[in-house]
C-alpha cells in the first residue's frame, strides 16, 4: 500500500494532504516572487527599443547560469502543477455523489476560490503559447552599441500588433489575477500563518499584488498594441 | 388553530439503504407551525407519511439541544440551513416562509456513506478520534485545580477548538468534502493546553494520516467549513494543525 510505504519523515510529510498543501503554498511563493522580477523586466519596453534588447541581451549573456536558473523554475512550476493535478483529483473523489442543491455561504469560498484549478489551466496554456511565441518566437538582430543581438523588442512588438493576440494576453492576465487573489492569501494560510490582526492585511496585500501585476502585464500588453500602430 | 400555519413543497432524498440508488422525491405538507423546529417539522411529515401506510424518512437526531452533533442536513444547499451558528435541531420554520419550497439531502462524502433517506454515517470522524485525538494518562484520583497553570487567553482557545460537537458540516459544505476543520479543532484542543504535549508529534501525525486514509479532499482554504460551523470554529485551527503536522512529520 502506498500509504505504508511513506508513513513517517519527509516521504509521509509529501505524501499527506498538508503536506502537498504547504509545498503547494512554497512553490506559490516562489511563483509569485518570478512574476515581479518578470514584471519589473517586461517595464523597460517603454523605455524603447535599445533598453528593453539589451536587458534582454545581458539575460542571455548569463549562459550556463540562466539555463540553470530556467530549470530550477521549471522544477518549481511542475512541482506546483502536478501538486494541483493530485490535489484536485482527490478533491473530486472526496465527493462521488454530487448535491441536487448547493448554496454558497457567501461568508467563505468566493468565485476566485471556486474557480482555481480553472484559472490555472488558462495560465497552464497562457505559459506554453507565451513561450512559444516570444522565447522561441520569431527571431530578428539589432546592432546594439556595435554588438549583433536579438531585437526582441520586434517580436513583442509584432506579436502585439494583432488585437486578437493581445486580448488573449488580457484575459489570461485577468485569470493570473484572480488565481492569485485567493491564491497569496491560500498559501499564507497553508504553510501555518494565520493571525487575528495580520490575516486581513494579507488578504488586502494579496488582491493589491494580484491587481497591479494584472494590470502591469496587461497594460504593457496594449502598450505593446499602441506602439504597433504607431509604427504602421 | 393559530392562522399563520405555513403549507410547504418538500424535496428529500430518499435511499432505501446503503446500496440502493437514491431520489430526489417531492411531498406537500400543511399544517407548520412557525414555532416548530425543523425536525419536528419532519416529525409531521412522517406521522402523515405513517398514518398512510408509508415508509418514514429516517433522519439523523438525539439531544435537539444543539449539542450531541448528532443531527445533519443540507438544507436549501446549505449545511443545517441558513441560520448562522446553528444546528438543524435548533433551526425553526419562522425562517422559512408559507409556500417555499425546501430542499433536503444528507451531507455528502465518500468517508460519509448514507444508511437510508437522510441518515449518514459518521463514523469516520470516530476513526479519527481513536487515531489520537486523546491523551494517556493515569486516572487516579481527580487532580488538584489549577495544579497545571495555564493562560487564560490560552485556556479560552482550547474550549473554542473542544466546542467543536462532530456534526460533519464542515465536510458537508466544503467543496472538496475535507475534514480539516474537524480534526484541527481536536488536534488543537490538546495541542494547546501542557497536558497534550507529551504525545503531540504521534497525535498530529496519526490524526492527519488517519484523516488522508479515509478519503476526505484537501483544503483549498476557501473557508466555507468556517461559515457552516454551527459551533463557530475557526480557521486558525487548520493553520495550527498546518503548523503542528509540519514541525511532527519532519522531526520524526
Amino acid at each position: 500500500m502506498a500509504s505504508q510505504a511513506c508513513s513517517s519523515g519527509i516521504c509521509g510529510y509529501l505524501c499527506s494532504s498538508i503536506g502537498k498543501k504547504q509545498l503547494m503554498g512554497v512553490t506559490a511563493f516562489l511563483l509569485i516572487g518570478f512574476l515581479k522580477t518578470h514584471l519589473l523586466g517586461n517595464f523597460l519596453i517603454i523605455f524603447g527599443r535599445d533598453a528593453f534588447n539589451e536587458y534582454c541581451y545581458r539575460l542571455m549573456s548569463l549562459g550556463p547560469m540562466l539555463i540553470v536558473a530556467e530549470i530550477i523554475l521549471l522544477a518549481i512550476f511542475l512541482t506546483h502543477l502536478v501538486l494541483a493535478i493530485s490535489l484536485v483529483w482527490q478533491n473530486k473523489a472526496a465527493r462521488p455523489v454530487k448535491y441536487y442543491s448547493k448554496k454558497r455561504t457567501g461568508r467563505g469560498a468566493t468565485f476566485a476560490s471556486d474557480t482555481m484549478p480553472y484559472t490555472g489551466i488558462i495560465i497552464l496554456i497562457f505559459i506554453c503559447l507565451h513561450l512559444w511565441s516570444f522565447k522561441y518566437g520569431s527571431y530578428y538582430e539589432y546592432e546594439l552599441n556595435g554588438i549583433i543581438v536579438r531585437d526582441l523588442y520586434q517580436t513583442v512588438i509584432e506579436y502585439f500588433s494583432n488585437p486578437l493576440y493581445t486580448a488573449w494576453y488580457v484575459i489570461a492576465m485577468i485569470a493570473m489575477g484572480i488565481h492569485l487573489s485567493h491564491g497569496v492569501q491560500s498559501a499564507f494560510q497553508s504553510v501555518g500563518f494565520r493571525h487575528a490582526r495580520y490575516t486581513p492585511i494579507i488578504k488586502k496585500l494579496g488582491c493589491i499584488l494580484s491587481f497591479f501585476l494584472t494590470v502591469g502585464f496587461a497594460g504593457l500588453s496594449i502598450y505593446g498594441y499602441y506602439i504597433s500602430t504607431t509604427l504602421n | 388553530m393559530s392562522t399563520n400555519m405555513m403549507k410547504l413543497k418538500l424535496k428529500i432524498w430518499r435511499q432505501a439503504d446503503h446500496k440502493s440508488k437514491g431520489s430526489m422525491q417531492d411531498y406537500d405538507l400543511e399544517n407548520v407551525s412557525p414555532d416548530m423546529s425543523f425536525l419536528e417539522m419532519l416529525d409531521l411529515l412522517n406521522e402523515n407519511l405513517i398514518n398512510s401506510g408509508s415508509d418514514a424518512i429516517a433522519f439523523d437526531h438525539d439531544c435537539r439541544e444543539g449539542i450531541c452533533g448528532m443531527c445533519s442536513l443540507m438544507i436549501n444547499g446549505e449545511a443545517h440551513g441558513p441560520q448562522k451558528l446553528t444546528t438543524t435541531c435548533q433551526l425553526h420554520m419562522r425562517s422559512f416562509k408559507d409556500g417555499d419550497t425546501i430542499v433536503i439531502e444528507p451531507f455528502r462524502a465518500k468517508a460519509f456513506p448514507v444508511h437510508k433517506d437522510l441518515m449518514v454515517d459518521r463514523t469516520a470522524f470516530d476513526e479519527i478520534i481513536a487515531a489520537g485525538g486523546f491523551v494517556s494518562m493515569n486516572a487516579g484520583n481527580a487532580p488538584d485545580g489549577n495544579a497545571i497553570p495555564i493562560g487564560k487567553a490560552t485556556a479560552e482557545l482550547a474550549m473554542d477548538a473542544a466546542a467543536c460537537i462532530g456534526c460533519g458540516a464542515c465536510v458537508a459544505s466544503c467543496e472538496n468534502a475535507s475534514a480539516m476543520l474537524f480534526t484541527s479543532a481536536k488536534l488543537s484542543q490538546l495541542a494547546l493546553l501542557p497536558q497534550g504535549q507529551a504525545e503531540a508529534k504521534e497525535r498530529a501525525i496519526s490524526m492527519v494520516k488517519k484523516m488522508d486514509e479515509l478519503g476526505f479532499g484537501n483544503c483549498t482554504n476557501a473557508a466555507e467549513c468556517e461559515a457552516s460551523c454551527p459551533k463557530g470554529i475557526e480557521l486558525s485551527n487548520i493553520a495550527r494543525m498546518n503548523r503542528e503536522f509540519f514541525k511532527s512529520a519532519l522531526s520524526k
